[in-house]
């Protein structure tokens, strides 16, 4: 057999998410095209009928979401990808799947909002929606790459622990790096690590769908191979028949929290740069984190001790390293292009060390100059 | 590493300056070169403006955007008008005399005014073909990528209906920039 050597490609963030998304398995999409996650849907419509697979231009994104979480309880894996208007409609049904446990994955390309604010340019103002846009307590994963081949691994990563936790996970790219084109080299798919989700073998007597197996994450069966099970958004019990007793419901809303929770050590991602003697750190992710990299860099040059932290994965909020962080520095600084969410979420970790709110929300991704100036003026 | 060169792509929705782009981008790739490229576009599918931001070489390629650019194409007025004045000292412009009329003569920078969309309407009897004349015309006075390598990136990218016509495109763009003195 010929050995497949990988080779550098030009390739876009959303054409990248796509491509990884076959990689880790996904034969199913379905969902409505928006601006700028458009060619998500374009790929995949490529992709996947010669694979076997399915793409479903759906009527709107409750749909789409919806289809996705039916395909994935049959047994596939699957994703849609859309933006904010559409994030806003996939919002309850995303709740029903953390609750009936479906592994899915949504990628929400970000863009200017609120409503269709400015479909074509850069924003990152879903950052709490992605935490908390569905109502109720509920998990949350999230994952925000800053390059081309970052959207490419952390797409795989969000269908492993999709299928690994069975619960719904949220791919947040903003408009800057689902378009940006750049140098990408694909590891062959033997060099990928692929979850594929536990599968219950046949039904016995003692058959209960919902009862939690090791994390506390349960092995649901297929849809349609035989079982014979409940799923409900309904309070249920470890049958899926739905319930009123309060012990039934803190026992499953507990269990769902801690499927994320207690493995967070798992799912935590970040990266630092130039940490190590900084005094002033810049916390930055998706695109700006690069206009970060930059600023930062410019400030060693004039002698500022700056360096950068970068959370990958969002949610669970890696918490432990800003306080970490927060013992040693003695300023930070988030840079973001919104009003000033995920600063909210870094204060409150923080302890006493200042936070210095950096936000953009002109549509326009935030310069490395506008960042340099900061910590020019933090620093002095 | 070879030298860090920001090259800005600008003119109006539907003239293929995200295209000229990417196709540059590819280039780079099949160079061996380090490369990003990055776009800016309104909502509408044509009209408005759009451009294309390549930057290629350097180091480490963190920030996406270009504020002052070594090479500038403006295919609209506009552009030349929001552009022209940032491009780099020792910077190469191009500007589309089709739809570029007024503009002024910055001190220090290679500027070339040459007829692209013209050419690309009498010579090709399509208008749409000027992304690849401009980009032809751009090859052939920057020398920032090779000419095989770009063929190579169209083959790849433009519809096999279309290849012919674009290849002779960016022919006619290499022939008149070689044609045409610098302002």
């Amino acid at each position: 057999m010929a050995r497949v050597v990988p080779m550098a490609r030009l390739m876009q963030g959303n054409e990248a998410v796509a491509e990884a998304a076959v990689s880790a398995g996904v034969m199913f999409y379905a969902g409505y095209p928006i601006t700028p996650s458009t060619e998500i849907a374009e790929h995949m419509a490529k992709r996947l009928p010669p694979l076997g697979g399915i793409f479903i231009q759906m009527e709107d994104e409750i749909s789409s979401i919806a289809a996705v979480i039916g395909a994935s309880l049959g047994g596939m894996k699957a994703i849609t990808a859309t933006s904010g208007p559409g994030f806003s409609l996939m919002q309850e049904n995303i709740g029903y799947a953390v609750m009936a446990e479906v592994p899915c994955v949504i990628v929400n390309v970000m863009r200017l909002g609120p409503s269709t604010g400015m479909p074509t340019a850069p924003g990152q103002g879903d950052v709490m929606q992605a935490r908390w846009g569905t109502h109720g307590d509920h998990p949350v994963i999230a994952l925000c790459p800053s390059s081309v081949t970052e959207a490419h691994d952390l797409t795989v990563k969000a269908v492993n622990l999709a299928e690994k936790f069975r619960t719904p996970v949220i791919l947040l790219l903003d408009e800057v790096v689902a378009h940006l084109r750049e140098r990408i080299v694909i590891p062959s798919r033997e060099n990928m690590e692929i979850v594929e989700r536990k599968k219950i073998p046949e039904e016995n007597g003692s058959f209960l769908p919902y009862r939690p197996e090791a994390g506390g994450v349960p092995a649901i069966p297929d849809i349609g191979r035989g079982f014979r099970f409940n799923v409900t958004g309904l309070v249920h019990d470890q049958r899926g028949i739905p319930s009123n007793d309060p012990g039934v419901a803190a026992d499953l809303i507990s269990r769902l929290l801690g499927k994320v929770n207690n493995n967070a050590g798992e799912i935590y991602t970040s990266d630092g740069y130039m940490l190590e003697d900084a005094e002033i750190v810049v916390v930055a992710y998706g695109s700006v984190a690069r206009s970060a990299r930059r600023a930062v860099k410019e400030a060693r040059a004039e002698g500022i001790p700056a360096g950068m932290w970068r959370p990958v994965s969002l949610w669970p909020f890696p918490a432990g390293e800003i306080r970490e962080l927060s013992r040693r520095v003695r300023c930070i600084i988030v840079a973001e292009m919104n009003a000033g969410q995920l600063a909210g979420e870094v204060e409150r970790h923080a302890g006493g060390c200042p936070v210095v709110s950096l936000g953009k929300v002109s549509g326009e991704l935030i310069s490395p100059l506008e960042i340099f100036r900061r910590i020019k003026e933090v620093f002095s | 590493m070879n030298e860090r060169v920001e090259i800005i792509l600008s003119g109006s929705g539907g003239q293929g300056m995200i295209l000229a782009g990417i196709i540059l981008a590819d280039a780079a790739i099949r160079e061996g070169k380090s490369v990003v490229q990055s776009q800016s576009y309104g909502p509408e599918a044509r009209g408005g403006a759009s451009r294309a931001e390549v930057i290629i070489g350097g180091e480490e390629l963190d920030y996406p955007k270009i504020s002052n650019p070594d090479i500038l194409l403006a295919m609209s007025q506009q552009a030349s008008d929001k552009f022209l004045h940032r491009v780099k000292k020792g910077g190469l412009v191009i500007l589309d005399s089709s739809y570029v009329a007024d503009f002024p003569r910055p001190d220090g920078v290679r500027l070339y005014s040459i007829p692209i969309s013209d050419t690309a309407r009498d010579g090709l009897g399509k208008e749409m073909m000027a992304n690849m004349v401009a980009l032809g015309a751009l090859i052939q006075v920057s020398g920032v990528i090779g000419r095989d390598n770009v063929q190579k990136a169209v083959e790849e990218r433009v519809p096999s209906g279309s290849l012919e016509k674009n290849i002779l495109a960016l022919e006619l763009g290499r022939k008149l920039a070689k044609n045409s003195d610098i302002l």
